[in-house]
């Protein structure tokens, strides 16, 4: 079955604290030379049969109301991926 | 011989106000939800009545003022009071809230829940420190004219628990600055800001006055022997603070008045 994938990511200017955290244990386990690091969320919606452009229009609706919060979070991406097997 | 030993929690407030204890404060409980009991309780020591709600149900069981208590809701899945903000009786506050007549107060959790219902601004994030942060905390009432601060005066402080750790206040620089312009921040953090929040907020309030949000817990400093070792006099007995009452008699006393 499709399923849509929804990527939610804190703003820019909002601290992200957890990212912060693992930056700083990154080093501690020698993996060095990376400068930020920013924790987001995926979200991986299966879809019921087709995916239509209505079905989209649901999937980023949720997204900007129920997965994301628009004061501290982006909607990064909304995409519709296929399934291998 | 008898000996007469005071019950625990046996409140010496025995006087019962009529006036006081014919309003209905509603407390809401979701799954996970943690402080309603100490919430019902702190209403009942100012004097009113509380009224357990349910935040499945569609009815508000013809409650004067709402509670939102502390805790973990949803076991803060997705975001803390993301789920919750769409419980049945949420709509119901939300709509009962949002014209300035229903009183609500979120506490902890119940801000988180009033900041997703966007009936206030602004969110919570982790605390800066990433740590759960559990302390006596001093705070500056600086609003004294909401439906829950009207007890106190204006630059008061009191000391109530905090305990939270998605608990740093966050929104952007025109939302802050239009909060301090009208008045809106309600508590600042004082003697230290715990968590990182914008100008030290700990507590806001909408247009209207009558929703107000914070994240420390007044409910937990009502009653001698149960609160916090210092109060807005400085030291107090052991557990003795009680600064957190006022918040409970502001609404119960507007109610009355009204």
């Amino acid at each position: 079955m499709p399923r849509i994938v929804v990527d939610v990511m804190p703003k820019p200017e909002i601290l992200d604290p957890q990212g912060k955290a693992i930056a700083g244990a990154l080093p501690r386990l020698g993996f060095t030379g990376f400068a930020e690091v920013r924790q987001g969320k995926r979200f991986e919606l299966t879809v019921e049969g087709d995916v239509t452009e209505e079905v989209l229009e649901h999937a980023r609706s949720a997204a900007a109301t129920l997965l994301s919060n628009p004061v501290i979070e982006d909607v990064t991406r909304v995409e519709v991926i296929e399934d291998a097997q | 011989m008898t000996v007469e030993t005071p019950l625990i929690g046996h409140s010496a407030a025995e006087v019962v106000d009529e006036h006081l204890s014919g309003v209905r404060v509603g407390v809401v409980t979701f799954p996970g939800t943690l402080d309603d009991r100490d919430a019902l309780r702190a209403v009942r020591i100012a004097g009113g009545t509380g009224v357990p709600l349910w935040h499945g149900d569609h009815d508000l069981k013809e409650v004067d003022a709402v509670i939102i208590p502390g805790g973990f809701s949803y076991g803060d899945y997705l975001r803390a009071g993301a789920i919750s903000r769409f419980a049945p009786l949420m709509e119901q506050i939300t709509a009962a809230a949002s014209g300035g007549s229903l009183p609500v107060l979120g506490i902890c959790n119940g801000f988180q829940v009033l900041t997703e219902a966007h009936l206030l601004p602004g969110s919570m994030i982790k605390n800066n420190h990433l740590h759960f942060l559990c302390k006596d905390q001093r705070l500056t009432v600086e609003n004294t004219m909401t439906a829950w601060t009207s007890s106190y005066e204006q630059g008061t402080e009191i000391v109530v628990p905090l305990k939270n750790q998605d608990g740093q206040f966050v929104a952007d620089e025109r939302t802050l600055d239009e909060l301090e312009g009208e008045g809106r921040v309600v508590f600042r953090y004082a003697g230290g800001n715990p968590n990182g929040s914008r100008r030290d907020i700990a507590g806001i309030t909408n247009e209207h006055g009558n929703v107000v949000g914070l994240m420390p817990h007044p409910e937990h400093a009502v009653e001698a022997g149960f609160g916090p070792d210092s109060s807005a006099f400085g030291e107090v007995e052991v557990r003795g603070g009680v600064d957190g009452l006022g918040i409970f008699t502001s609404v119960l006393q507007k109610l009355v008045n009204k």
